[in-house]
């Protein structure tokens, strides 16, 4: 995973609040095969014009599509699971988005593909807002867990310790996990096979399945 | 000490070691595998040289993409028919069992995980997918995860996590006529907000989830990532286990006594204490009916469409306003003046089978407006084949529905079945997202007798005035 330490840019201004990953990235693409290239389908349904004469997106709007920042609304990010909506917003160049709330399954997404997400009050979201619509440089300063302003301002954010680091050093959690704790979980299912076998499906429940079909295909 | 929580006690005896931070790595019994969300998944694993810790855990079934027309035919050549083709090599080059999609025991991961007794109480159970919350319904700690989730889940068993605050909601009172767990969770929604049970565990309880089946539990549960949580759970009783008795994955014989031994020490201690307690009198809600595009938008289907210009809040009137736009709908027009052009009854939240009797209780005997077309998805093939042996295909045709295969269908729209652009639903699925039912649609969310009603009504309109 891509390690993310410094960050400055721009960031686009979204105040819509209840962005769900619905309109993060509708969901008829969700039959697309790869994670690569799926920038062009994010928000798809709010950019009909992209590059014409009148009002477009703002991530189709110069500079903010030029953007790596985003700030959005409360909400953020509700509704289904799809990682769709991280892989989309990350392939159009997003590496933080900056909301006052977010969907949990969504928050979670965005630290194994390592875009930040920041959650921030009122306050401190509205000098956030601000700056996005004056197109403002904004740097993310992981490391300090701090927002640091074109004028020398600077806000904190809080992040759990854990993600920071797997963000920090771009770090591949199965093999973390794979690497540390293999004896644990090994001793916790032989404890757990004594204890609470029902949860072990044995060999003749597994054949109730035996019989399935081939696919038509 | 003081006692513990039906949550805290699953997910202590999950925890298979704490880290410094206080996260916890929690064991992952069971895994339901779909075809959207593991591609990307299973590449992650080849690339790595990976294998699954334990492809007995773990059951695939394509569900979201799959036609509910012609299922005896391959899926014509696409996007779709390579997705599921993709989870059916991917199943068996990693050993895990795949249900095909015209097998008797075919459906919504959701429908099918507890049909199979796939899901049981106490145990921990994930898939790439946000209603996973819907098999909480049987005491189990049960949430949705992302497809790099999924990754870690087949590589390792277990997934890192840290435990959520613990939310109860006590539903108190008897429903009145008319009045399902649909009306019930949609409130609730409306109360709390969408984001009402963000960071909790929620613990449905109180003495009206006593009176409710299983499959209103389900419902029930289905709906709490809608209030924000991850996870929705039901202490289970004797209702769930005369549910699981016999189910073809549920423990059998002296195994089946230990289990249910301790499936009842699971209920919540009497002295555990929640973060949050929200209390709900469901005597007083009356059937209720989504108006906006997001599911707190909801409202007593008696009511009128919100006036943006009476909502002191800027940001919350820009928002109505946006939902009005996207809607199609006008200040203070009342809900059951709302013309619909299509019904579709079905999804993990409500295509089961006493959905589908319902639903047909208020169909029989009566036609859908001509206006209106409908189709009946029921969540599983063990759903549709109960519902023809009941005859209940026959009234939804007799009505004017077409009565489908199963599947996830027009909850999502990614197969075949979905609005038109400007098209509006009577849906009794768990999203009214902007574009949820296809680019453009308008969907109000409601209960399959609600549904029912609408259809006959060619509008929005309350089941109770029907009769019967
Ligand atoms: S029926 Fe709808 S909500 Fe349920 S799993 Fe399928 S797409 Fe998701």
């Amino acid at each position: 995973m891509e390690k993310f330490a410094t960050l400055t840019s721009i960031a686009a201004p979204l105040p819509e609040t209840h962005l769900d990953t619905d309109v993060i990235f509708p969901a008829r693409f969700l039959l697309l095969p790869d994670k690569k290239g799926l920038g062009e389908q994010l928000f798809n349904e709010r950019r009909s014009n992209r590059d014409g004469d009148g009002p477009r997106f703002v991530l189709d709007t110069p500079p903010w599509n030029q953007a790596r920042i985003l700030v959005t609304g409360r909400a953020f990010g509700t509704g289904s699971s799809r990682e769709q909506a991280v892989w989309s917003l990350a392939d159009f160049g997003i590496r933080c988005v900056i909301a006052p709330s977010f969907g949990e399954i969504f928050f979670s997404n965005c630290f194994k593909n390592g875009v930040l997400p920041i959650v921030l009050d009122e306050a401190a979201h509205g000098a956030v807002m601000a700056a996005a619509d004056a197109a403002q440089p904004l740097t993310i300063d992981l490391e300090a867990q701090a927002i640091r302003f074109q004028d020398g301002r600077t806000l904190p954010f809080a992040i759990d310790p854990h993600r920071k680091r797997t963000l920090l050093e771009g770090l591949d959690e199965i093999g973390l996990i794979l690497a540390d704790d293999l004896a644990d979980i090994s001793g916790f299912e032989a404890r757990q096979r004594q204890e609470r076998p029902w949860l072990h499906l044995t060999r003749e429940q597994l054949g109730y399945l035996d019989d399935v079909g081939e696919e038509l295909r | 000490m003081t006692g513990r929580t039906l949550y805290d006690k699953v997910w202590d005896s999950h925890a298979v070691k704490t880290y410094e931070d206080g996260s916890t790595l929690l064991y992952v019994d069971r895994h339901l595998v779909q075809e959207v969300s593991s591609p990307q998944a299973f590449d992650g694993l080849k690339a790595m040289g990976r294998a699954l810790r334990r492809p007995d855990a773990h059951v695939a079934v394509a569900d979201h993409a799959v036609p509910t027309r012609m299922r005896d035919k391959p899926l014509p050549d696409g996007l779709a028919a390579r997705q599921v083709s993709r989870l059916v090599d991917n199943a068996r080059a990693f050993g895990v069992p795949y249900i095909p999609m015209n097998d008797r025991r075919h459906g919504i991961v959701h429908v099918i995980g507890p049909e199979l007794g796939f899901t049981l109480p106490g145990a921990t159970l994930v898939c790439g997918d946000s209603h996973t919350c819907t098999h909480g319904a049987f005491g189990a700690i049960a949430f949705g995860i992302g497809a790099s989730e999924c990754e870690t889940v087949f590589a390792t068993q277990t997934i890192r996590q840290t435990k959520q605050k613990r939310m109860r909601v006590r539903l108190l009172g008897a429903p009145g006529p008319g009045v399902t767990v649909k009306d019930i969770i949609l409130a609730l929604i409306a109360k709390v907000g969408t984001g009402g049970g963000f960071g909790h565990a929620i613990e449905y309880a109180g003495p009206a989830i006593a009176a409710l089946s299983m499959e209103a539990r389900m419902t029930l549960c289905n709906m709490s990532i809608e209030a924000g949580s991850r996870v929705g759970m039901v202490a289970p009783d004797e209702t769930t286990f005369a549910y699981l008795q016999g189910r073809p994955l549920a423990p059998a014989g002296a195994l089946w006594d230990r289990a249910v031994a301790e499936w009842r020490t699971l209920a919540s201690d009497a002295d555990a204490v929640f973060d949050r307690e929200v209390e709900l009198d469901v005597s007083a809600i009356a059937p209720h009916v989504s108006w906006g595009t997001t599911p707190e938008e909801t409202l007593p289907v008696t009511g009128a469409v919100p006036d943006p210009a009476a909502e002191p809040d800027p940001a919350r009137r820009a928002r109505l306003q946006k939902s009005l736009d996207y809607m199609g709908l006008t200040p203070g027009m009342p809900l059951k003046e709302i013309a619909i052009d299509r019904v579709f009854i079905g999804s993990c939240t409500n295509g089961r089978i006493e959905d589908l009797r319902r639903a047909a209780g208020v169909l029989s005997g009566r036609r859908i407006a001509p206006s209106v077309q409908g189709i009946v998805v029921p969540g599983s093939a063990g759903v549709r084949s109960q519902a023809e042996a009941e005859g209940l295909d026959r009234i939804f045709r007799d009505a004017g529905f077409e009565w489908r295969a199963s599947g996830c269908s027009m909850c999502v729209a990614m197969n075949d079945d979905r609005l038109a652009e400007g098209e509006r639903c009577a849906s009794t699925s768990n999203r009214n997202f902007e574009g949820r039912q296809g680019k453009g649609g308008r969907t109000h969310l409601m209960s399959p007798e609600m549904a029912a009603a609408a259809a006959v009504a060619g509008r929005l309109s309350d089941v109770r005035d029907l009769g019967r």
